[in-house]
């Protein structure tokens, strides 16, 4: 097993992992009602193709992708259509769902799995995983089909599968990887296939020596990474830089340097897809933080509310201060308890209420700190003033484009700023100039 | 769950345990071994200025905080850092209203007219010494022996090597109280690298430029490296986050200078000593090493295949 060199930057957060690694992945039965958005990826919404009143079976299409960046949407479970209308979502925004009453007979729709799919030709991959609504499962959402068809005339020397859920209370891409390796291994084979990559590499956490077992007897001619504990080792340029030496130009993409990065839950929903000729309709999420009684990872339905989550890990063991959807680092802290589970939930964080006090600010002191531990290499304290001042010409000259939002500034930051808040800013501003006509 | 009322906040949603309370009050910590060995050598008169310098300066921040309608925040510790500090670089005998008068201008004039913790471009408690040099001329510049208590001039002053490399090291020589135990300062910086708040590369930088320094002019590299204030600068001043460079090579360059600098005045310049001024002119450059060592972003200058 190789041990890759290391990344700039990055923090040490406490891993906070064991209370929910080390159990199985257990099922979540389908609750009565589920609340399917139409959005759970990056792009534009998907389009209803059923009406209120409508009998579904599971996995069947209600939604179908709408515009170029886009997934189509499938239903969880059978039953029938309750109701088309905005519901609360992840992304702290009213989204359109779909709300269907399970029937509980569990009545699929018509399967195309096929028993060995690696002979399947690369288009009819891509396209099976296209129709399944397979979409980057780690958080970011973007259409897994889409990133399997690099520009023309690029070679990808690289597939590489992120496991290395580096947030920290994250443990669902340990468990799968402990649970099913034969998928995710699959998963790899028929994206390097349909991609045209030359090499597969599964870059896995430096702690995941479970998972390693469990992969290595099986891999053949994968080759099995480990990543250097720190956080965001897990993030896309650095897991790139990490296995192949090579740096994603600032604003490019990773295929600029013949690399081509999914994740492991991707890998997994896509051999579901194939062989079996299940759509994207389940992910496993880990249920976790002070207020959670059992904390465990969960295999949940698509549209479970995180209502639904938390009474199935035997409900709240203390009063929660904060219920966050997607991780400590980078996920949204959510407001309602019936905000539906989607295809980028890694991880439900029930945080108590002293976990979840904000500190007070106060004046920033120059430790530079941030500076230190920045994957970007960007000057985050001089970037927090900008966008304090509104001075946005000088945020993109220090790179506000180029910050990830990891969040280590924030993190790490003595002071207790809100760095990573004004560079949002900053960015956001400086991106709607850019679209404005002048 | 009805009454359920959550936190929303932006991420991330979990921070380190350090705070900048933490920092100032492990820089007190370190201060100790200094502040101990002060008494030892000076007695009383150690203490004295010490204790009204620090009281003198958390006083003017709380006034001036409230002057200014800010929130209190002197228990952060860092008006009392400077205090501390300010008392250890003047001469034993200083009266104390004079050491009163440089805390108040320390933080008034350091810290608070330029919008106070973290704004201030230049090291607060320097800027208090540098007032009293200039007010107090003679008060500044008599120093006297350890014990016995009588008027002499500093080793820098005298220029002597022989057989006093020892006593530099303990610190039984004349000078200002925290500085002439190099032991006592090397103690709190271990103490302060240890706990990760002394970034090693601006002592590294001074001490390095001191050493190339004294080998070209052809003096004893020990006694310019003991002598004075070069480690008491070089451990609890120059390492001041708030005046120095945010990046690790405008660090290096920061230490060069603050080296180079002391050399040039201690071998051609008129006073016997120059940490202070050399490290008040490199604060003054920090902006312009920050701009010159911004790191090269990820990702940008990259080619590609393309």
């Amino acid at each position: 097993m190789r041990r890759v060199r290391s990344f700039f930057g990055g923090i040490h957060p406490k891993d906070a992992k064991k209370s929910s690694s080390s159990t199985p992945i257990q099922h979540l039965s389908a609750p009565e009602t589920l609340v399917v958005p139409l959005l759970q990826h990056a792009g534009l919404e998907a389009k209803p193709v059923v009406a209120k009143g409508d009998e579904v079976l599971k996995g069947q299409v209600i939604a179908e992708a709408h515009g170029a960046i886009s997934a189509p949407v499938h239903s969880p479970v059978s039953g029938k259509v309750l109701a088309i209308e905005p519901r609360a979502h992840q992304s702290g925004h009213s989204i359109t769902a779909i709300v269907i009453e399970n029937d509980g007979n569990d009545a699929w729709v018509e399967r195309n799995g096929h028993s060995d799919p690696i002979q399947l030709d690369a288009k009819t991959i891509i396209e099976r995983i296209s129709e399944a609504g397979v979409v980057g499962m780690g958080g970011a959402g973007f259409p897994t089909a889409l990133k399997l068809v690099p520009p023309k005339g690029i070679t990808l020397d690289y597939l590489i599968i992120n496991g290395c859920e580096c947030d920290p209370y994250s443990t669902s891409d340990a468990r799968l990887l402990i649970e099913y390796p034969e998928d995710i291994i699959l998963g790899a084979q028929l994206m390097a296939k349909a991609s045209g990559a030359r090499k597969i590499v599964i870059a896995l956490a430096e702690t995941a020596s479970e998972a390693y077992a469990a992969l290595k007897e099986k891999a053949g001619s994968i080759e099995i990474v480990t990543m250097p504990s720190k956080y965001p080792g897990g993030g896309e340029k650095q897991v790139i830089q990490c296995v192949t030496g090579r740096e994603v130009p600032s604003g490019g993409m990773p295929h600029q340097v013949g690399a081509l990065v999914q994740n492991v839950a991707t890998a997994w929903t896509v051999a579901r897809a194939l062989r079996d000729g299940e759509p994207s309709i389940s992910r496993v999420v880990t249920v976790t933080g002070g207020s959670v009684a059992q904390p465990q990872n969960l295999m949940v339905p698509m549209g479970a509310s995180l209502e639904d989550l938390i009474q199935a890990t035997g409900g709240f063991s203390q009063r929660p201060g904060k219920v966050v959807m997607g991780g400590a680092m980078m996920g949204g802290a959510q407001f309602d308890l019936q905000t539906p589970v989607i295809k980028t939930t890694t991880c439900v964080l029930a945080f108590s209420e002293a976990e979840s006090r904000t500190p007070d600010a106060t004046p920033c002191i120059k430790c530079a700190r941030c500076v230190d531990v920045c994957p970007a290499q960007l000057l985050p304290l001089k970037l927090e003033a900008f966008g304090m001042n509104e001075r946005f010409d000088d945020a993109r000259e220090f790179g506000a484009l180029d910050c990830i939002e990891c969040g280590a500034c924030d993190f790490i930051c003595p002071a207790k700023r809100p760095l990573l808040q004004y560079i949002r800013f900053a960015k956001m501003e400086i991106i709607a100039r850019d679209k404005k006509p002048s | 769950m009805d009454d359920l009322k959550l936190i929303v906040a932006p991420s991330p949603h979990i921070r380190d345990t350090d705070t900048t309370e933490k920092s100032t009050f492990a820089t007190l910590i370190a201060l100790l071994p200094v502040v101990a060995a002060s008494v030892y050598f000076f007695g009383l008169d150690a203490l004295r200025l010490v204790l009204l310098s620090g009281a003198a300066a958390v006083a003017t921040e709380a006034i001036f905080q409230r002057l200014r309608k800010q929130p209190i925040r002197v228990g952060d510790g860092s008006a009392l850092v400077t205090g501390v500090l300010l008392g250890l670089i003047v001469p034993p005998s200083l009266p104390s209203w004079m050491v009163i008068l440089g805390a108040v201008f320390a933080i008034a004039i350091g810290k608070q007219v330029f919008g106070g913790l973290g704004q201030n471009p230049f090291n607060p408690a320097l800027v208090g010494r540098a007032i009293l040099t200039a007010s107090f001329a003679t008060a500044m510049t008599t120093w006297r022996t350890p014990f016995d208590a009588i008027t002499a001039a500093t080793p820098l002053a005298l220029g002597e090597v022989s057989g006093r490399i020892p006593d530099l090291f303990f610190g039984s020589v004349a000078g200002s109280l925290g500085e002439t135990s190099a032991l006592a300062i090397l103690l709190g910086g271990i103490y302060l690298f240890y706990r990760g708040y002394l970034d090693y590369r601006i002592p590294v930088g001074i001490f390095a430029s001191v050493i190339v320094m004294s080998l070209i002019t052809g003096q004893s590299v020990i006694f310019h490296l003991l002598a004075g204030s070069l480690l008491f600068g070089a451990i609890f001043m120059a390492v001041d986050p708030v005046t120095t460079p945010v990046t690790k090579g405008g660090r290096w360059i920061f230490g060069f200078g603050v080296g180079l600098i002391v050399m040039l005045i201690r071998t051609w310049g008129s006073y016997p000593e120059g940490v202070a001024y050399a490290i008040l002119l490199m604060n003054a450059v920090t902006p312009l090493i920050n701009r010159w060592t911004r790191p090269r972003i990820y990702g940008q200058g990259v080619k590609t295949s393309e």
